[in-house]
C-alpha cells in the first residue's frame, strides 16, 4: 500500500514537474500577427528555424485582409498584448508610433549593427521610418510589396489575335508601355471569345469597405501627375490633390471600370482580382506583387502562360506604383520584448532574408535583391524590382484612416457609382482631408 | 420528505446568516434577488449609454488615447444635422425601412391570410415558409451574394429567362438603381415570416363566433374582412411593423454582406455610416453623437408609434 502511495506521489510530482516546464517554454512563446494570406504561410515555414535556433517557439494570429486592419488596431488601441510582434501595414507606422504602440527601434539597431541602409530606400521610408525622411524607425522591412499587373502571355501571342490587334491600333500586341496603351489591350479583349469562353479586358481594384479603391486608382493617378501635398507647403493640397492631372487620372480610372472589367467587378480586391485572373476570365490583372508567386505556380494559369509588366507611364512619362507591403515590429506593450527583438535580429540576417525570398516572401533587403542571380530568379523578380523603383504611398499620418476613408468613399461614388465628375470628387477629398487635418491641428 | 430537506437546508444555514436574512422583509428581498440584474443593466446598458452621451460632447478618439479630450460643446452635434452625407445615409435608410416594411407587411399579412383558411397540408407550408427566418443573416447574405452574381448567378439567369436580357447585365449589385432594391428583396425574402407569423396569431384571435354573426347577417366576404378581419388583426398588425421598423433601422449585417453600402454610398445606410465614423476613421466623440442622434430618433418615432397602437387597441 505504502508503495502504491509512493509511486502516486512520485508520479504526480512529475506531472506537475513537466507542466510548469511545458508552462515556462510556453511562457517563452512569441505571437505574431499578420493577415492571412500566401506570404504568411512562408513565414511560417521559415520561423521553424528561428525556433530551431533559439529554442523559442512561435505562434501565429493571422487575419483575413478584409478585417486586418480593424482586428490589430482595435488590439493595438486596447493595449492588448496578443501580438509580441505584429507586421502592420505600411501606412499605420505614423499612428503606431505617435500612439506608442510600436517600439522604438533605433537603439536596437545601433546595438545590433543592423543598418538601414542594407535595405531598400523605398520600404525604409515607407514601412520603418516616422516622421517620414527622417531616422526615426519603428520597424524593420519585412515584406516588399507593390502593385503591378499580370497578363495572359498565351493570349498576347496568339498570331490570330497578334495580326487583329495590330490592324486595330497599328502597334504590337504586347505589354503596356502606357496607361493608354494598356486601356487599348484592355478594351481589343472586353467581351471577346477566346477558347469558346467570354473573356473581359482587365481586373482592377474597386473594393469600397477596406482600402481597394484607393490602392488602384492612386496606381493610376501618381503616373497622371496626382500630389498629395504642396512639396514646399505641407497639408497645402489644393491644386495638387485635384489638379488638372489628377482629374484626368481619375477620368480615366472610371473610363477603365466602365469599358474593360469583367461583369458585377464592383467591389473587386486582392482576392477577387486573383480568381478573376485563375479562373481565366481577364486578359490583364492588376494586383499587389505578393499574389505573382501563386498564380505563376497555378495549373491553368501559370507557368509559360503568364506574364508581368510594371505599372505603365501616364500622359507625361511619369511612372509610379503603389507601395504595399509591410514593416516588423515590437508591440510595446507585451511582456516578451527581449525574444521579440531577437527574432527581429535574425530575420534581419542576409541568409534569413534569402530564404524568405525563396520561401514566397518579398525580401526588402539589397544583398537580396541586388544579388546579379535576382532577376532571374523566378519569372516575376524582375517586374518586382522595376515596380519598387517607382513606389509612392498613400498618407502614413496618424488620421490615415479617416484619410482612407475619405479616399474610399470618393473614388467609390465616383467611379463605381458614377456620381458627380472627377472634378467634384477630387474637389471634395480635398475638403474631407483638409477638415481632417484641422481636426488633427496640422493646418 | 421535501420538508426534512427543507428543514436540513434550514439547519445547515449558519446561525448569523439564518438571523440575517430572517430580518430582512419581503421588499428587501425582492430587490436582492433583482439587483444583480439591475446591476448588470447598468453596467452594460446605462452606464454606456451615459458614457457615450458624454463623449459626444467631445473630440474623443479611441485610436488615441493618450490625446488630450477638448470639450467641444455641441460642435458634433452640428456637423451632423449639417453633413449631407449623413442626411442621405438618412433618406437611404428611410428607404429601406419604408419599402421592407410595406412589402413584409403585405405579403406577410397575404400569407397568414391563406395559412389560416387550414388547407390541407397548411401545416407543412407554414414551416416550409418560417425557413428563412431561421437561417443566420450571415449566411442569407453570403448566399445571396452569390445568386446575384451576375456570370453564375441563379437569380440573373432567372431574370434573363423571363426577360431576355441576357444574365451578365443583370448586375443587381453593381448597378446604381438596382442595389437598393437587392437587399430590399433578400430583407423582404427573410423577414416577411416573421410578419406572416405575427399576423397569423392575430388572425386566429379573433373568436369564430363574430364571423358566424356577420354570416347570419349576410355579410359579404369582403365586408366581413374590413369590417372583422382587419380591424381586430390591426394591433398585430402594428405591432409587427413597429419590430420591424426598429430592426431595419440599425440593419447592418445584410447590407454590409451583400453591398458594403455600395455601389457608392448608394446602399449606406446609417448604420454603415455609424460603424465607418466609429471604428474605421475612429471619430469616437463624432460617432457617439450620430447615434446619440439615431437612438433619439427611433426612441421619439417608436414612443408616437406605441400610442398610436395603444389607441387602436382601446378602439
Amino acid at each position: 500500500m505504502k508503495s502504491t502511495l509512493k509511486l502516486a506521489l512520485g508520479l504526480a510530482s512529475a506531472a506537475l514537474a513537466s507542466t510548469a516546464v511545458s508552462t515556462a517554454a510556453h511562457a517563452e512563446d512569441l505571437t505574431l500577427c499578420w493577415a492571412a494570406w500566401d506570404p504568411a504561410n512562408a513565414l511560417v515555414e521559415l520561423s521553424k528555424d528561428f525556433t530551431k535556433q533559439t529554442g523559442i517557439g512561435m505562434k501565429f494570429e493571422f487575419v483575413p485582409w478584409t478585417n486586418y486592419a480593424d482586428r490589430f488596431l482595435n488590439e493595438l488601441n486596447s493595449h492588448g498584448k496578443l501580438c509580441d510582434l505584429i507586421i502592420g501595414d505600411s501606412q499605420w507606422i505614423g499612428g503606431a508610433a505617435e500612439n506608442g504602440h510600436y517600439v522604438k527601434l533605433n537603439d536596437f539597431f545601433d546595438k545590433e549593427k543592423i543598418k538601414m541602409d542594407d535595405f531598400v530606400p523605398a520600404t525604409v521610408v515607407g514601412y520603418s521610418e516616422w516622421p517620414k525622411n527622417t531616422p526615426n524607425y519603428w520597424a524593420l522591412p519585412a515584406m516588399g510589396d507593390v502593385v503591378g499587373w499580370t497578363y495572359r502571355k498565351d493570349w498576347f501571342s496568339r498570331p490570330e489575335l497578334q495580326k487583329e490587334f495590330k490592324e486595330k491600333y497599328g502597334w504590337d500586341l504586347a505589354p503596356p508601355k502606357t496607361f493608354d496603351q494598356l486601356k487599348q489591350i484592355a478594351e481589343f479583349f472586353q467581351k471577346r471569345q477566346i477558347d469558346g469562353k467570354t473573356v473581359y479586358g482587365a481586373s482592377i481594384y474597386t473594393e469600397r469597405g477596406s482600402e481597394g479603391i484607393t490602392m488602384g486608382a492612386m496606381d493610376v493617378l501618381y503616373s497622371y501627375g496626382f500630389q498629395y501635398e504642396n512639396p514646399k507647403k505641407p497639408y497645402e493640397m489644393e491644386g495638387y490633390v485635384n489638379s488638372e492631372k489628377s482629374v484626368k487620372g481619375l477620368e480615366f480610372y472610371k473610363a477603365l471600370y466602365d469599358c474593360c472589367t469583367p461583369p458585377g467587378a464592383s467591389n473587386s480586391y486582392m482576392g477577387e482580382g486573383v480568381d478573376a485572373f485563375k479562373s481565366g476570365q481577364v486578359a490583364m490583372h492588376m494586383n499587389f506583387a505578393f499574389t505573382w508567386p501563386g498564380l505563376q505556380k497555378d495549373e491553368n494559369v501559370g507557368g509559360d502562360k503568364i506574364g508581368y509588366f510594371v505599372n505603365p507611364k501616364g500622359p507625361d512619362g511619369d511612372q509610379f506604383a503603389q507601395l504595399g507591403g509591410q514593416g516588423i515590429s515590437v508591440v510595446s506593450y507585451s511582456d516578451k520584448q527581449e525574444s521579440a527583438l531577437k527574432y527581429i535580429k535574425w530575420f534581419a540576417n542576409k541568409d534569413v532574408q534569402a530564404k524568405w525570398w525563396s520561401l514566397g516572401g518579398y525580401s526588402c533587403l539589397n544583398a537580396v535583391v541586388n544579388d546579379p542571380k535576382f532577376p532571374s530568379s523566378q519569372p516575376y523578380a524582375q517586374a518586382f524590382l522595376d515596380s519598387m523603383a517607382i513606389v509612392k504611398d498613400f498618407w502614413a499620418e496618424p488620421s490615415y484612416a479617416p484619410l482612407l476613408q475619405a479616399s474610399q468613399k470618393r473614388f467609390h461614388d465616383y467611379v463605381v457609382a458614377g456620381q458627380g465628375s472627377a472634378k467634384d470628387a477630387l474637389d471634395g477629398l480635398v475638403k474631407d482631408w483638409t477638415q481632417v487635418f484641422q481636426d488633427d491641428g496640422k493646418m | 420528505m421535501l420538508n426534512r430537506t427543507a428543514d436540513n437546508a434550514a439547519r445547515a444555514t449558519p446561525e448569523p446568516l439564518a438571523k440575517k436574512i430572517r430580518g430582512i422583509s419581503d421588499k428587501g428581498l425582492a430587490w436582492l434577488f433583482i439587483s444583480p440584474t439591475i446591476l448588470l443593466l447598468l453596467a452594460i446598458n446605462i452606464f454606456p449609454l451615459f458614457w457615450a452621451i458624454y463623449l459626444s460632447f467631445t473630440n474623443f478618439r479611441a485610436n488615441r488615447p493618450n490625446e488630450v479630450v477638448k470639450n467641444l460643446g455641441l460642435s458634433n452635434y452640428q456637423r451632423i444635422l449639417g453633413d449631407q452625407d449623413i442626411w442621405i445615409a438618412m433618406q437611404t435608410t428611410a428607404h429601406f425601412v419604408f419599402w421592407t416594411i410595406l412589402l413584409q407587411t403585405v405579403i406577410g399579412f397575404t400569407l397568414a391570410w391563406l395559412i389560416d383558411r387550414k388547407f390541407r397540408g397548411h401545416a407543412f407550408w407554414t414551416t416550409i415558409i418560417l425557413v428563412p427566418m431561421m437561417l443566420s443573416p450571415a449566411v442569407v447574405g453570403n448566399f445571396w451574394r452569390f445568386l446575384y452574381e451576375p456570370q453564375i448567378g441563379l437569380f440573373s439567369y432567372v431574370i434573363s429567362f423571363v426577360t431576355g436580357i441576357p444574365p451578365t447585365n443583370v448586375q443587381m449589385l453593381s448597378n446604381v438603381e438596382l442595389a437598393p432594391w437587392a437587399i430590399i428583396i433578400v430583407d423582404t425574402w427573410m423577414w416577411t415570416p416573421y410578419v406572416m407569423l405575427i399576423c397569423l396569431a392575430g388572425l386566429r384571435s379573433i373568436p369564430e363566433y363574430i364571423y358566424e354573426a356577420a354570416e347570419v347577417d349576410r355579410a359579404s366576404n369582403w365586408r366581413q374582412f374590413w369590417s372583422i378581419t382587419l380591424p381586430m388583426a390591426l394591433p398585430f398588425i402594428m405591432l409587427a411593423v413597429l419590430f420591424r421598423g426598429i430592426e431595419n433601422f440599425k440593419m447592418f449585417d445584410m447590407v454590409n454582406l451583400l453591398t458594403g453600402g455600395g455601389p457608392g454610398s448608394t446602399t449606406e445606410v446609417a448604420s454603415i455610416t455609424l460603424k465607418r465614423q466609429a471604428f474605421e476613421s475612429w471619430r469616437t466623440g463624432y460617432s457617439s453623437a450620430f447615434a446619440i442622434i439615431l437612438f433619439v430618433a427611433v426612441f421619439g418615432l417608436a414612443n408616437i408609434y406605441v400610442k398610436a397602437l395603444n389607441k387602436v387597441k382601446q378602439r
